[in-house]
Parts: structure tokens; sequence; C-alpha cells
């Protein structure tokens, strides 16, 4: 072996060893950097600062109307539906500016999937809907397509429920199970990110237990940032938690402390109750 | 006061009264009906007094006016009023389809105020008008590129017929499309979709029923279409497959006799109530169908 093969050897364990501290430390997903955004004359997002790691489950709370929806859709562009839209700033997805003029909305969200407040199944069979990602990618071999819908079934744990049901219209199962679908259509993309909306909101406590696992569940694969107005739901499951109030963040930090020991008065008056 | 009033003899019997006259009103339009119904049968049995039922819808030769003797097979007008359906539906099809997509997935609000009552003031010409449109304009522009069409076509009629059918399809796949919730398009927009692959993955096969309800009403009324077929595609009852020569279709043949001479009692006069029955049952058939399509193929969300 010659010696200049074993320096290369010795470098790539080094660089791989230097990658691994880094993800140890947690990567960032996205990186906002004086975000503001306007509908119209309204000033929606305001010098918006964020920092979301990968691997991670970061809750967005505030009252209604804060900006934290508007945050989330701007992540992966939806935020543009909505006409008369303007933004400042940059958010960085993995490194990239998304308003870039290059960057294709349509990559973006193949890699950010994401998750409505009311589920939205599309009015086809259960197996089309989750094969509808794939599908629109390019893959129409009918036996991988099968796995991905099994996989992706599994994985919004919801196979067992629908397995004998899959060409059934995906409107006849139950609330909880139409947002597991919509879950695991998400999922069938193999996205990076998964942004849910209130992702329970319309739903019943059993079903919203299970949305709940399943989220825990999801975070060893993916990076998971979910609005909620529930804040015992962002106390349970969330590892960082940002407080939205009028279209700023008040305070970004770890779910623990920002509920045990909140450093800006507004947070605390809002976790505690007294208003929102 | 206001207790007294109510209680007032004359008051009470008004409102009695009320719904009586609105029944009676209601059912002027159904005794019509079914007096334009009986007429229709009562006279088509007449026809069939004179002329075989089995000629009639067999026959394939249709010569009312003949000197020697009178012939009765329907099928060359049925085949003439299919000629023009068929170039109606190829050219409001697609038209109108697109039309609809545009409308309800890609126009913006403001674009949408504009075009869709531009639509529908396109469905309120009169036909006699369209019929102009295809005698003096489109077929010269036809006979342009295509010497050989003659001055009465198919083509040229069935193309108007199209266009005139356009707004319908346009309007109603429009409507269709438009009540397929937003949340559901968001919802393949978020995964990567393209405009046009929400439209045409979710947004059509959701609206579906709807789409092929407007198809089939239209289609009825493509071959209950009287003017313009009369106008632009001649009196010449023929039983082939050839679009570029004069045709006489169902709905012709009833003009040509009604404005003509045929006396009353005249096998030629009972005839229009025989081919007028047959439209009616085509047109009759085209409505169930309608219905049961958009029954049947309801996506439901």
């Amino acid at each position: 072996m010659s010696m200049t093969h074993v320096l290369d050897q010795k470098n790539k364990t080094a660089g791989y060893e230097a990658e691994g501290t880094a993800a140890a430390a947690s990567r960032s997903v996205y990186e906002t950097k004086q975000l503001n955004l306007w509908y119209g004359a309204n000033h929606a997002l305001k010098n918006i600062e964020l920092d979301i790691k990968e691997n991670e489950v970061t809750a967005i709370i505030g009252p209604s109307g804060c900006g934290k929806s508007t945050y989330l859709k701007t992540l992966n562009r939806m935020v543009e539906l909505v006409p008369s839209v303007k933004t400042s700033g940059q958010i960085l997805y993995r490194g990239r500016n998304i308003f870039d003029k290059d960057y294709g909305v349509e990559e973006l969200r193949t890699r950010v999937g994401m998750v409505f407040q009311k589920p939205n199944p599309f009015p086809k069979s259960i197996y089309d809907n989750i094969a509808y990602g794939p599908r629109i990618h390019g893959i129409k071999n009918k036996k991988i397509l099968d796995e991905i819908v099994e996989k992706s079934l599994r994985g919004a744990a919801i196979w067992d429920e629908v397995k004998d049901r899959l060409n059934e219209n995906a409107y006849s199962v139950s609330g909880g199970q139409q947002q597991r679908i919509c879950i695991a259509r998400a999922l069938a993309i193999e996205p990076d990110v998964i942004l849910m909306d209130e992702p329970t909101s319309a739903l019943d406590p059993i079903s919203t237990l299970k949305i709940e696992e399943l989220v825990q569940e999801l975070k060893k694969d993916y990076s998971i940032i979910i609005v909620t107005h529930n804040m015992q739901q962002a106390a349970r499951i969330s590892d960082k938690t940002a407080f939205f109030l009028n279209g700023e963040v008040i305070e970004y930090d770890k779910t623990d402390t920002i509920f045990s020991n909140p450093s800006d008065k507004r947070t605390e008056d809002y976790i505690s109750g007294r208003f929102g | 006061m206001i207790a007294q009033s109510k209680g007032k003899k004359n008051k009470q019997f008004v409102e009695k009264l009320i719904p009586f006259i609105l029944f009676l009103i209601a059912s002027v339009s159904v005794l019509t009906t079914i007096g334009i119904m009986l007429t229709l049968i009562v006279e088509t049995i007449t026809f069939f007094t004179r002329v075989s039922i089995t000629e009639f819808i067999f026959g394939t030769t249709w010569l009312p006016f003949s000197n020697k003797e009178a012939q009765y097979g329907i099928l060359p007008l049925i085949v003439g009023t299919l000629k023009v359906t068929l170039i109606a539906i190829l050219v409001a099809v697609p038209i109108g389809i697109s039309a609809a997509i545009y409308l309800s997935d890609y126009a913006s609000e403001n674009v949408r105020r504009v075009l869709k009552p531009m639509l529908e003031v396109l469905a309120g010409i009169p036909t006699i008008v369209y019929g102009f449109f295809a005698l003096t304009f489109v077929t010269p522009v036809l006979q342009g590129f295509f010497p050989d069409i003659k001055i009465f076509n198919a083509i040229s009629p069935g193309i108007v017929v199209g266009i005139m059918i356009i707004p319908m399809i346009a309007s109603l796949s429009e409507d269709a499309m438009s009540s397929v919730p937003k949340s559901i398009r968001e919802g393949a927009l978020a995964m990567g979709s393209t405009k046009f692959e929400v439209a045409w993955k979710i947004t059509v096969p959701a609206a579906m029923s709807g789409i092929v309800a407007s198809v089939v009403l239209a289609v009825s009324r493509a071959i209950g279409e009287t003017m313009i077929v009369s106008l632009a595609a001649g009196s010449t009852p023929r039983f082939d497959g050839d679009f570029t020569g004069s045709i006489q279709t169902m709905t012709a043949y009833i003009v040509q006799v009604s404005k003509g001479d045929a006396g009353y009692g005249t096998t030629i006069y009972y005839s229009i109530y025989a081919v007028g029955f047959t439209l009616f049952i085509f047109t009759m058939l085209m409505n169930i169908a309608a219905n049961y399509v958009s029954k049947r193929f309801r996506e439901e969300y």
C-alpha cells in the first residue's frame, strides 16, 4: 500500500468524522434571515430570524393571526398562492435561498411535504392517493408503486387499518384516518422536511394522540415543523418551540425552556393562558 | 289590533286560495308537456297505419316527395343528424373543456370575471345568426381550402353547431371544476405538482361527472339544433359517409315540410310527427344518460 493512499484513506476518515460531529451538533434545514412578508399593505411577518435543525420537531405557537401559518406556508412557498403577497429577506433551505429565481418551486415542494389543517385527500382511492406523488415524479412500475404505497402507509401507522380497502375512496374512512392517509401521501415522495399546519385541530382526541405518537416516530427520519394552537401539544411533542406574536418571533428556544422558564414576559403570559 | 287583522276571514280565505292558484299555474306547464306528447304519439300512430314501422326504422331511402312511390326509411335523416353532431362534438369538446380548465385553474379572478359573461353572451346569439354565419362565412372559407366542398354540406354547419355548444360545455364544466375544493388542489400543489398536473390529474377527474353531463347535454342540444342545419346543410337525405355534400337532418326535414305545402292529412304531414318522435327519443335518451352519468361517476369529496 502506497503512502499517499494511506493518507487519502486517513483524510477520508477524518472528513467523515468531521461530518459526523457536525451532524451530532445537528445541521440546519432552514435558516431564515430577515424575512418580511406583506399581504398587500398588511405587514404579516416582520424580520423573522429562525434556525431550524435537522431531525427535530419544531413547534410554532402563538395566538390566531400571529403569522405562524403564514410562516409555515412560506417555507414551501405555498403562501404565493395568495395574490398580492410580497416577501423580502432570505430563507435558506439546505443552504440555498428558496426565493432564488432559478429555484423551481416544484423541486422545493418535492423535498418539503405538507400536511394541512383539515384532511384533504384527493377524491380517489386510498391507493391512488398515495401513488399520486410517485406517479407525477415518473414512477410507473406497478410493483414499485405497490411497495411505496405499503411503506408509506406503514410509515403513517395506518397500513393495518386500510390494507384491505386500498381501492375504496379515501373519503370513506374517518377524519383521523384521512389525516394519516395525507401524511402517508406526503411520505410517499420521500421528503426531507414535513410541514404540519395544525394537523390535529379537526380531529378527535384519540386520533390526535395517534398523530402525536406518529410525529415522534417520524422525527427519526424527517425534520418536522408543526404549527399548533394547542400549547400542551407543543409541549408534548416538540424539541424546540418558537413563539410568534403579531408577525414577530418573540422567543425561540428548547421547548422545556420555553414552557418552564421563558425569558420574555409575553411568552410567559401566553403560555400561562393570560391571552390568546 | 294585529291579532284581530290576522283573524279576519277575508285574509284566511286568500291564504287558502293562493296555493290553489299557484298549483293551477304550475300545472299548466306539465299539462302542456303531456298535451304535446299526446299529439306527437297520436299522429305518429296514424303515420304507422300508413307506413310500416320496419320500413321506417330500417329503410335506407327517404323519398317522401317521390311521384311514383314515396319511401320513408328514416336512416338517411338519422345519419345526417349524426354527421353534424359528430363534427360538432369534435369541435366543441376539446375547446370547451380546455376553456373550462383555463377558467377554473389558470385564469385570475379578473380574467374570469370578464371571460365567463362573454362566453354566456355567445350562448345567447340567435341560432339563425349562426346559420347565416355557417352559410355565408364558414362554407366559403372551407371551400377556399377544399374546393370539393359543396355550398351545402355537413362540415360547415357541424363546425358552427360546435361553436354554438362550446359555451354550454365550458360554462357547465367550469362550474363542476370550480366546485372542487381549493384544499384538494393545494394538497396536490404542495406535493410538487405543476399547475397542469393539478388540473389534469386532480381537478378534471374530480369533476368528471359534471364534465360528462355537460357534454351529453350539449350533444343533445346539437342533435336538436334546427336553424343552422336548415340554412347550411341542405335538403338531401343521404345514407352514406360523405360529409362534403348536401345532407338532411331530422330537424331540417321537419322545417322543410312545415314551411312547404304538404296538405293536412297527407302521409307527408304525418311523417313529420314520426320524425319528431324519433328526435324526441334521441334527446330523451341523451338526457337520461346525462343523469345516469352524473350519478355514476361522482367522485366524493
